[in-house]
């Protein structure tokens, strides 16, 4: 009795174990072509991405910094939220260099169908009220005291997802102040832009005698 | 009984959601649009016609008192590389269904079929019974899916009718999902009849 309940699950175990080799590298390809495709949805054209991690409020929050040549064309934050109104709300948010929100991606959600799930919709109440603004503080729904207009009849919905886009905004904010300083753009002082570009022209010439 | 009276058998004398009220956590909590339910029941079948096919080959190795982990173990083992499988090879169909796939574990139709139908018949029967179960459980999820749908979000299959506002909500909701069970059950129990 024993030994047949013992083979059986040493087979069934096998079985699966084989079957995870297999799909193992075709997993890991298939979610790094979504990935890729959600990026490419949310930011202007770019040749590479830079990878941070970043744990906020105990969620995982990954930061790609996209890069054509050695300039940044923008942020984009694999962020997510837990007060949706069914399981995680897992949103990409890309942001330009000076922090205006370019578009955003829903990856993952299970809100209810014709309620929550009308965030996936294009020109939804909520993208287009944060969609090309600059972000400087939190935002909230109206019913909140914020700007954000929200879905009808499904304000928890819209709140996860404004949650899941401020901790984007911090995720940002955070990778561009703290671990690359050198390539805030135009958040940095006026100075700095001054002095760069009166750099340029000098350069320029520079090339031309040669 | 031949092998077509077994699966007509399973989608109308013995509809497992009409009949025999079996499945209901799923059958309830995945039926908010029509995709959703037929998704759930496709996967489902899946899983019972490779699980119903296993029991039955194995139902002889398998000393009677272990026999509910046995199944268990066939089951879980059936939906896991499923899961696998499709993650691997058909990444948009698992972005759809892939939530509703660890469920299929817990379903008690497929444990319900492996010892009330497969341990006790051959492995050609117990395919067709998979495929007779696995239908009627997904028409009638899709049924379900469908008029909930349409009464609480005025769409089918994802397409608006262009009159959502007018719409009674609570059928996208758990109660709606009661009620459309309820009333579905009726109609089924009354058709069927004659």
């Amino acid at each position: 009795m024993v030994a047949v309940l013992f083979s059986i699950t040493l087979i069934a175990s096998a079985g699966v174990g084989a079957v995870n080799m297999i799909t193992e590298a075709p997993i890991a390809a298939a979610k790094a072509a979504a990935t890729q495709q959600a990026l490419g949805q949310v930011l202007p054209a770019f040749d590479a991405t830079e990878t941070t991690d970043l744990l906020i409020d105990e969620m995982p929050i990954v930061v790609y910094t996209a890069k054509s040549g050695d300039e940044v064309v923008g942020y984009a934050v694999e962020t997510m939220t837990k007060q949706g109104f069914s399981g995680v709300v897992k949103l990409m948010v890309g942001f330009l260099p000076d922090g205006t929100v370019n578009n955003i991606n829903v990856l993952q959600q299970a809100e209810t169908p014709g309620l929550g799930t009308k965030m996936c919709d294009e020109g939804n109440p909520l993208i287009s009220s944060i969609q090309h603004r600059k972000l400087d503080k939190q935002l909230a729904v109206k019913k909140d005291g914020g700007d954000v207009d929200a879905l009808t009849a499904a304000t928890i919905s819209s709140r996860a997802y404004v949650d899941a886009v401020n901790r984007a905004w911090m995720a940002m904010t955070s990778v561009v102040s703290g671990s690359e300083p050198t390539d805030v753009a135009s958040g940095a002082t006026a100075t700095v832009a001054e002095n760069a570009e009166q750099k340029e022209p000098a350069a320029q010439e520079g090339g031309q005698n040669e | 009984m031949n092998k077509l009276q077994i699966a007509i058998n399973g989608i109308l004398k013995s509809n497992p959601v009409f009949v025999l009220v079996l499945g209901m956590c799923p059958t309830l909590g995945t039926t908010t649009s029509a995709s959703n339910g037929m998704g759930m029941g496709l996967a489902t079948m899946a899983v019972l016609i490779m699980s119903n096919l296993v029991i039955s080959l194995i139902k002889n190795l398998i000393p009677d008192k272990v026999r509910i982990p046995a199944f268990i173990v066939v089951i879980a083992s059936f939906v896991t590389i499923i899961q696998m499988l499709m993650e691997a090879f058909v990444p948009a169909l698992y972005a759809s269904l892939g939530v509703f796939i660890p469920l299929i574990v817990v379903n008690c139709i497929i444990l319900g079929r492996a010892e009330a139908f497969a341990s006790k018949n051959t492995p050609v029967d117990s395919i067709f019974d998979g495929i007779g179960i696995g239908l009627g459980f997904t028409l009638a999820l899709t049924a379900i899916g469908a008029v909930r749908e349409i009464l609480g979000s005025g769409a089918i299959f994802g397409v608006s009718l262009g009159v959502a506002d007018y719409m009674p909500l609570v059928f996208v909701l758990a109660p709606g999902g009661f009620l459309t069970l309820g009333y579905l059950m009726v109609l089924f129990n009354k058709l069927a009849k004659k």
